[in-house]
């Protein structure tokens, strides 16, 4: 059994690659410093999303913070994006090492 | 004699609407593309060496013109015919105003096999087109507004991929030469054509995922991709005979003037204008007016020029 765990949400947020770069820019200033980008493909309400080229590919980021702000975040893009973009968002408990870190 | 080139599209096309399996992988069509749109640069550059640049001046203030006069046109057809909300014609009618590099690229190489010679400042026609139609589409569905983040949108159209390796290729050719570029021939010249076959075979693939789209769309946006190419073309034949251009110019400027952007435009408009619905416009764009301008829209535009530059 691991001593040192702690609990700590994971917000995973699915959506299209071509505002990468400005949700990026808009979580830092919402105080998001680390997460994780990766490429994505699936199917869902917007049609297939295949990543065959650039206007159809989606992204997937990952941030690990605390509850209050994970929480903080997803109301955020709930108001700004949800209408107009393809985007799943959603928050997990997770357990993590090196606390400080998130 | 229907060009290689165009073969390969109609493969994609047909395998992609036959449920094949064949997909390219991501990274080719990139790759093709960058491939491309240097050598369309480079081409132009080199050109533009042998020649004095301030001429080039007022022609340039005369595409911008024209660009911005064709995104008006296409919005009141789309406000007033299409009755498509003020949003949704806003952000078509910019894809309209702008242009398509791989038609432009289909266009010079239908004038190359041909042995038609065109101006090199049709390159740098290309580039300086691209933006007008976005800045007219934003302020069509915006109004000239304080929320707008113009530097942001600044930095979208001048620095996207397409215009930065559009103007990076003239750079290299410009200051290159014919002699400095012989080395490099090979890759961008040499192979332009099979880099171009295989990109379009991609593109039918691409517009292949479009008709599904179109069925639903119904008769109005497909009579608007077939007419809004065929009336902008016209425009630009006018506007390249007062600039003097000659017959290759002309069915060029022509057909960059009837193509329709499908990548800068829709990345931009997806951010600036995101309650527009970007499955309306790319329908239109990919599923009519691309194929309708390779296939039957070059040689038509080129049939006009010939016709008008006999009249003059």
């Amino acid at each position: 059994m691991l001593a040192n765990v702690e609990k700590r949400t994971l917000l995973t947020v699915i959506t299209e690659a071509v505002i990468e770069q400005s949700l990026l820019r808009d979580l830092e200033k919402q105080g998001v410093r680390a997460y994780t980008v990766s490429d994505a493909r699936g199917r869902g309400s917007r049609g297939i999303r295949d990543a065959a080229w650039d206007e159809v590919a989606n992204i997937r980021i990952e941030i690990i913070c605390q509850r209050a702000q994970a929480e903080l975040l997803l109301s955020h893009i709930q108001d700004q994006y949800y209408t107009d973009y393809a985007m799943v968002a959603f928050m997990v408990e997770i357990e993590i090492l090196r606390g400080e870190k998130f | 004699m229907i060009d290689v080139v165009v073969l390969f599209f109609l493969f994609g096309l047909l395998a992609g609407l036959a449920r094949s399996e064949l997909k390219l992988p991501a990274a080719l069509y990139e790759s093709l593309s960058l491939i491309l749109l240097l050598a369309i640069g480079l081409k132009g550059g080199e050109g533009l060496a042998k020649q004095a640049l301030s001429p080039l001046l007022p022609q340039l203030g005369a595409v911008i013109v024209l660009g911005v006069l064709q995104t008006l046109i296409a919005f009141a057809i789309l406000i007033k015919l299409g009755r498509l909300g003020r949003s949704d014609a806003a952000a078509t009618a910019a894809h309209y105003g702008s242009v398509s590099v791989a038609t432009f690229a289909v266009g010079a190489n239908w004038l190359m096999t041909r042995g038609i010679d065109f101006e090199p400042q049709l390159a740098i026609f290309l580039t300086v087109m691209e933006v007008p139609a976005l800045i007219v589409g934003i302020m069509l569905a915006r109004g000239v507004s304080k929320d707008t983040d113009w530097r942001a949108l600044a930095h979208e159209s001048f620095l996207g991929k397409g215009v930065t390796l559009l103007l990076g290729g003239m750079a290299i050719g410009w200051i290159a030469g014919p002699e400095g570029l012989t080395p490099i021939k090979g890759l961008f010249y040499d192979l332009f054509k099979g880099a171009l076959a295989l990109f379009l075979l991609e593109m039918g693939l691409i517009v292949s995922r479009q008709i599904g789209e179109l069925r639903k769309r119904g008769a109005f946006i497909i009579s608007f991709g077939l007419f809004m190419p065929l009336f902008s073309g016209l425009l630009g034949l006018g506007c390249a005979s007062l600039l003097d251009l000659s017959v290759g110019g002309m069915t060029l400027l022509a057909t960059l003037a009837a193509s329709a952007s499908y990548i800068a435009v829709p990345a931009t408009m997806r951010l600036a204008v995101p309650e527009a619905n970007p499955a309306l416009s790319l329908s239109a764009v990919l599923g009519i007016t691309f194929p309708f301008n390779i296939m039957a829209g070059i040689p038509l535009y080129h049939y006009f020029a010939v016709q008008l530059a006999g009249a003059l």
